[in-house]
């Protein structure tokens, strides 16, 4: 042992804890960041919709709805749901394929801080994406909006991402990795056309808005566009309640069969 | 061994002394079964199987496909529980976290983070542990020095495996498990993890290592343990392993016939293959005496001691 590390006093417990939480976001991020197959994609896809579909619409008004902004408030939810759904459900379900949690849990990383890691990371890239998503609106699209309204996209955002976090987390511990991205696109890309992420609900047949309240998606984006006062007439209490029973039910599950593994193993 | 490596040696006699003296196991099985699913349809892991690692040794846990190697060191771990028996490391429960900062682990992991530096890997595994070895010195045990900034699936075959042995020495631990160190490595990659391995044991580190290659046990272990079928078969040092096995192969020429050479004392076997005969004896040297006083047109003599191959595969044949 070198001299150096003797001298050197170790930190206490709680700061030796944080900086685990701290290293373990940085590095997963890190690693999503040069994942070109996952950054390039989760950015992407949503901002590219956007362009094409949102900007499209710059001057369209539905009564005092502006369509561009209306969208937004869409592909917004579309690319925080894809970066929790993709972030977690892929990236957690190869870790537990190539053994690479198991090593980590030999080691005395709290798997907390794990968790932690991964949900916060898929928050960033939410954030980001929302940012990206703004930025295009405001400059482009003649997107108004007040900084209280963007403070509260990001909020949504936020909230949004450990809800589909959950989600992705449960997808991860039943899916088998090689399976999970085609799975995740299989529930991901109809959930948000159904909720009307695409393409505002009003435009879609009857009997297809019937099939909205059912999804979580649905919820997620009702809630995002009543910071335009754009929201259906649902109540917003509703909307919150579904979601965050949506998140309970998928975490409890994720336990569930978690526990079920273990007792396996 | 590079000098440096020696050099890292000798900087640590503090580390020696104590532990050496000290002959309680600091980690033991006693007992343990693992049966995986249920009692009816499951599998039988281990059973019975009990096995004590003393301070500063290096075991390695040899066995065919599907002995219990790789259980034995997840109960070790604490990253399974056992159906029945129980499992301490230094005196506790693996499972417990402050157990876990004094154990470092290599495992049979097929991919891991490839978007990550080998200095980042190593950077958060540290993070992990509350005396972490400094990064400088892990580069120059694992003899990463030179790839540590290379992202880890850019590496080759040998080098991710050298950064999982990194991994495993990053909270400067005390018992470390080697899980297949080798696998998949070629002969001069492996002798290097060799060197490595060595290199653990003389900084007092205990080592439990499992393996398939015989030689890789023959070379690096203290003890052997060989278990089959969840049962530890035989255990002792490489020697007397070999010697277990019914001893040491005499081949010559010789008109002796079978029926003579067979009533000689401690011969186990005879064999004759074209006009050569194979004796093997526990005793050879008597048997030679007694060969070479009986026929005087014996030739072509040649004494060996079995390799540990065939010894392992006698031991584990039934």
């Amino acid at each position: 042992m070198s001299t150096s590390t003797i001298a050197l006093p170790a930190p206490t417990n709680s700061a030796r804890t944080a900086r685990i939480y701290g290293k373990e976001a940085k590095y997963e991020f890190v690693k999503l960041l040069r994942t070109r197959t996952f950054s390039l994609a989760t950015i992407g896809f949503p901002v590219m919709f956007y362009i094409i579909f949102g900007l499209a619409n710059r001057h369209a008004f539905d009564g005092s709805v502006h369509m561009a902004k209306y969208m937004l408030a869409g592909y917004a939810c579309f690319g925080l749901i894809g970066a929790a759904l993709f972030g977690i459900g892929v990236g957690l379900s190869s870790d537990l394929a190539a053994g690479w949690l198991e090593l980590k849990r030999a080691s005395p990383m709290p798997v907390a801080a794990y968790l932690f890691a991964k949900c916060a990371s898929a928050a960033a890239f939410g954030l980001i994406i929302v940012s990206i998503l703004t930025t295009i609106g405001i400059s482009f699209g003649d997107v108004h909006l007040t900084l209280t309204e963007i403070a509260k996209m990001l909020g949504v955002t936020l909230a949004g991402s450990i809800s589909f976090a959950s989600m992705g987390l449960l997808i991860a511990l039943l899916v088998p990795a090689n399976a999970a991205p085609g799975i995740i696109n299989l529930i991901y890309l109809p959930m948000s056309f159904l909720s009307g992420l695409w393409v505002p609900i009003k435009f879609m047949p009857h009997w297809l808005q019937g099939i909205a309240p059912l999804l979580p998606t649905y919820h997620l984006s009702q809630i995002m566009l009543s910071v335009f006062h754009y929201n259906d007439t649902m109540s917003l209490t509703t909307h919150w309640n579904a979601l965050i029973g949506f998140t309970l039910l998928m975490l409890g599950f994720s336990r569930l069969i978690f526990h079920r593994k273990e007792q396996n193993a | 061994m590079p000098l440096t490596a020696i050099a890292y040696e000798t900087a640590s006699p503090s580390n020696n002394g104590p532990r050496i003296a000290s002959k309680q196991p600091i980690a033991t099985l006693t007992g343990v079964t693992k049966r995986y699913g249920t009692a009816l349809a499951g599998s039988l892991a281990l059973d019975g199987l009990n096995l004590a690692l003393h301070p500063g040794e290096i075991v390695a846990l040899l066995g065919p496909n599907g002995a219990g190697k790789s259980t034995a060191i997840k109960l070790l771990l604490g990253l399974i529980a056992p159906t029945s028996g129980t499992t301490r490391v230094f005196g506790s429960d693996p499972r417990e976290a402050a157990t876990r900062t004094r154990v470092g682990a290599m495992l049979q992991v097929s991919r891991i983070t490839e978007m990550l530096k080998v200095r980042e890997h190593l950077d958060l595994f540290r993070s992990y542990y509350p005396r972490p070895l400094p990064i400088p010195d892990i580069l120059r045990i694992a003899q990463l020095q030179g790839i540590e900034d290379r992202l880890f699936g850019r590496l080759s075959g040998g080098q991710k495996q050298r950064v999982l042995f990194a991994l495993a020495l990053c909270g400067n631990p005390d018992l470390i498990f080697l899980d297949e160190p080798t696998v998949g490595m070629d002969i001069e990659a492996r002798r290097g993890l060799w060197t490595e391995i060595r290199l653990l044991a003389a900084m007092g580190k205990t080592v439990l290592l499992t393996t398939h290659y015989l030689e890789e046990a023959d070379a690096l272990a203290d003890r052997i343990i060989v278990i089959n079928k969840g049962r530890v078969i035989c255990e002792g040092t490489p020697a007397e392993i070999k010697r277990n096995s019914g001893g040491r192969r005499i081949r010559r020429i010789t008109s002796l016939s079978v029926a003579v050479l067979q009533s000689l004392t401690s011969v186990t076997n005879v064999e004759q293959n074209g006009e050569a005969t194979t004796v093997t004896a526990t005793h050879a040297e008597n048997v030679v005496r007694e060969m070479l006083r009986r026929d005087e047109t014996l030739s072509g003599l040649e004494i060996a001691s079995p390799a540990l191959e065939d010894a392992f595969l006698a031991l584990t044949k039934n």
